[in-house]
């Protein structure tokens, strides 16, 4: 099994030596010339008020954890396609009814706003 | 043990060593047809026609002063674009550019390049949130949060492809549609088109194209999760977006399109016509018409006969491609590579058409329309595949 | 040594050091990055037991869902502000002696323990394999993760909203 993933794993590190090398090649070639002002965070030419890290809307919270559940089924989803032919109707009745019970996850998120964004 | 490596480590060193460039002329095309869009001319002082603007950019991109900004952590800075940019490039490891050119071939080839995806955009939250300034860290937020809501709606086109291939595997993904004789998207009576449609709108708004071009929405957040990012650290980004597109792009074309199939495989008179015919049209053609049309016309003289070595090298390539033993190996990946080029057009095409989303109608049209339908086309296909 | 026993201790490698690094480092992000290379230390080790899917679900759920799950929460409430705490590093010596004893403990059952012979899996593919298991075999339990993940549903939403 291993056999065949290992040019994947050669592909692999050939392609973290790649950027780093060029950002090597890069180094010997570009200039550095230092001034305090280049190294300002950007805030269209005036200057930072407060740093970055703060607190944002808990919608994106609620957006990620919505996505590890919708994506848990998802991944559920892959081997019954896999073996969809083989199973024949008894597997999509199976699905059918998987599917079913997150709907009404879903619809229910819904109703309670949870997927709109204000 | 030489056979078997012998394709692969050539493979990707054309990958890694071919792909930039490539990219760098992706964005010239890019440059040129949203400018034939808009009835402009597009880059036209480097090279004839600009054909040399790729090289350019790169030497500028080399050359720019490396800048960090003083707040950020320097660790996370240096490694965010590496992370996004080696993702996207590992990925064409197992894309098959036909039954011979492949890196390798897992058997779970397609979730393989799911996982990938999902790496990559912790280098966007991580590279945003690194920078330590405003708009860096507003545009990862919602760049991730874009990101994770459509791979829901991808994953869900995915999958009703997967119900007709009965396999993960790349390659024989494309074995499949060839014995069932059948490309995928027009599989269970057209029922299968839909799922490609989520896939492919999805698959625009993974790779934060136009419309879906929020997180670099320059109006609103000036460069999105990459502001601070200059020189090499930002062209990482740009050769990982330009990766991503590919990627997705070679998704669509294995899964729902034929792979490296030409157009009805399984019609034996047509393979000299379409396999001969089309690649000397394609290149001879545009090379034929550099050099008759596009030549005489430029007035500076390097210019001029740079258009006629291009033209000509087009149309030898067209002719190399005519020889029977070059184009028993060439003729696959002619195809792959055509149908991923149509699609890189097509999303350059909606570039030059729609106008960008605000941020709730694309989060709208992530959950509450794509998803739902994305369910409603697994339902559909699971019955009428049965029937 | 071979390609395999070179790949397990690669891999254990990532899994051991980025789990130290883990609960090591003080910034909140940098810990998450360390969780992130632990997770794929085991799910390398999940390719060597022939468990593809296992691999990539591994890889597509913990990192690509519940880790940057991690990271948007740090993100959103600023986790770093407690970075100059030393708070949990006082109570090491009780935290040493628990480690001791589990290890103790372990290493003794480790030496009873009957194990069976190591099995491997058969070449037919793996996808193949856990898609017959769970939906013949096991098809209670995959309809319940349907209703495990509905409860996380409703449970999620009551959480982030302020009045249910």
């Amino acid at each position: 099994m291993l056999e065949g993933y290992l040019p994947l794993f050669v592909f692999l590190v050939l392609c973290i030596a790649f950027p780093l090398a060029a950002l090597l090649v890069g180094k010997a070639l570009r200039p550095s010339v230092f001034a305090p002002a280049k190294l300002e965070s950007y805030e269209c030419g005036i200057e930072a008020v407060g740093g970055a890290r703060g607190r944002y809307s808990v919608r994106f919270y609620l957006v990620a954890i919505l996505f590890v559940i919708f994506d848990v089924e998802t991944v559920f989803l892959f081997p019954w396609a896999v073996r969809y032919k083989q199973l024949g109707w008894f597997g999509v009745a199976e699905a059918l009814v998987f599917l079913g019970i997150l709907v009404v996850g879903y619809v229910w998120a819904y109703k309670k706003g949870a997927l709109e964004w204000v | 043990m030489i056979e078997f490596w012998l394709i692969p480590v050539v493979m990707m060193l054309v990958i890694v060593g071919l792909f930039p460039p490539i990219a760098g002329y992706i964005v010239l095309v890019e440059r040129k047809v949203l400018a034939d869009m808009q009835v402009r001319l597009g880059p036209m002082r480097v090279g004839p026609h600009g054909l040399l603007q790729p090289l350019a950019d790169a030497l500028k991109l080399l050359l720019k002063e490396d800048i960090i900004p003083r707040d950020s952590d320097k660790g996370i800075f240096y490694v965010a674009p590496i992370l996004s940019m080696f993702t996207a490039f590992v990925a064409f490891g197992v894309v098959p550019f036909s039954e011979q050119f492949r890196i390798a071939d897992v058997n779970v080839g397609l979730l393989v390049i799911s996982a990938l995806g999902s790496v990559g955009i912790l280098g966007i939250v991580l590279g945003g949130w690194s920078s330590n300034s405003h708009y860096p860290l507003l545009g990862a937020l919602r760049s991730s949060a874009q990101l994770v809501s459509y791979e829901l709606a991808m994953g869900l086109g995915l999958v009703c492809g997967v119900m007709s291939a009965g396999t993960l595997s790349m390659v024989q993904i494309v074995r499949n549609q060839q014995t069932q004789g059948v490309w995928y998207v027009f599989d269970n009576w057209g029922a299968m088109a839909p799922a490609f449609l989520i896939f492919f709108i999805a698959a625009v708004a993974e790779t934060n194209r136009s419309p879906f071009d929020l997180p670099e929405a320059e109006s609103e957040l000036v460069a999105g999760f990459h502001t601070e990012y200059s020189g090499f650290r930002w062209a990482l980004y740009m050769l990982a977006e330009y990766g991503n597109i590919f990627v997705v792009s070679a998704v669509s074309v294995t899964l729902f399109w034929g792979g490296w199939l030409r157009p009805f495989p399984s019609v034996g008179w047509l393979e000299v016509p379409l396999n001969y015919g089309v690649p000397f049209l394609l290149f001879a053609g545009p090379g034929i018409a550099s050099i008759v049309l596009l030549a005489p016309k430029l007035k500076y003289a390097p210019h001029r006969y740079g258009m006629l070595v291009v033209g000509g090298a087009l149309t030898l390539v067209g002719a190399i491609l005519l020889i029977p033993a070059v184009n028993a190996v060439a003729a696959a990946p002619f195809w792959f590579l055509l149908k991923v080029a149509f699609f890189l057009y097509v999303m350059i095409w909606f570039r030059g058409t729609f106008p960008r989303y605000r941020y709730d109608q694309l989060m709208d049209i992530g959950w509450k329309v794509l998803i739902p339908l994305g369910l409603g086309t697994i339902a559909l296909n699971a019955v009428v595949g049965m029937i | 040594m071979t390609l395999e026993a070179f790949f397990f201790y690669a891999f254990t490698t990532l899994a051991l050091g980025g789990a130290t690094l883990a609960i090591t480092r003080r910034s909140a992000v940098h810990a998450a990055i360390s969780l992130m290379v632990s997770l794929l230390g085991v799910a390398g080790l999940y390719l060597l037991l022939n468990a593809e899917f296992l691999f990539v679900s591994q890889i597509i759920l913990y990192i690509g869902g519940i880790l940057l799950l991690f990271l948007f929460v740090i993100m959103l409430v600023n986790l770093d502000a407690g970075r100059g705490l030393r708070q949990f590093h006082q109570r090491w010596p009780l935290g040493a002696a628990v480690t001791a004893i589990a290890g103790v403990a372990f290493a003794i059952l480790w030496s009873r323990a009957k194990l069976p012979p190591s099995q491997t899996m058969p070449d037919v593919g793996n996808v193949e394999l856990v898609a017959d298991t769970l939906l013949q075999d096991y098809l209670v339990p995959f309809e319940v993760v349907s209703l495990l993940l509905l409860v996380a549903v409703v449970g999620s939403v009551l959480l982030a909203r302020k009045r249910a």
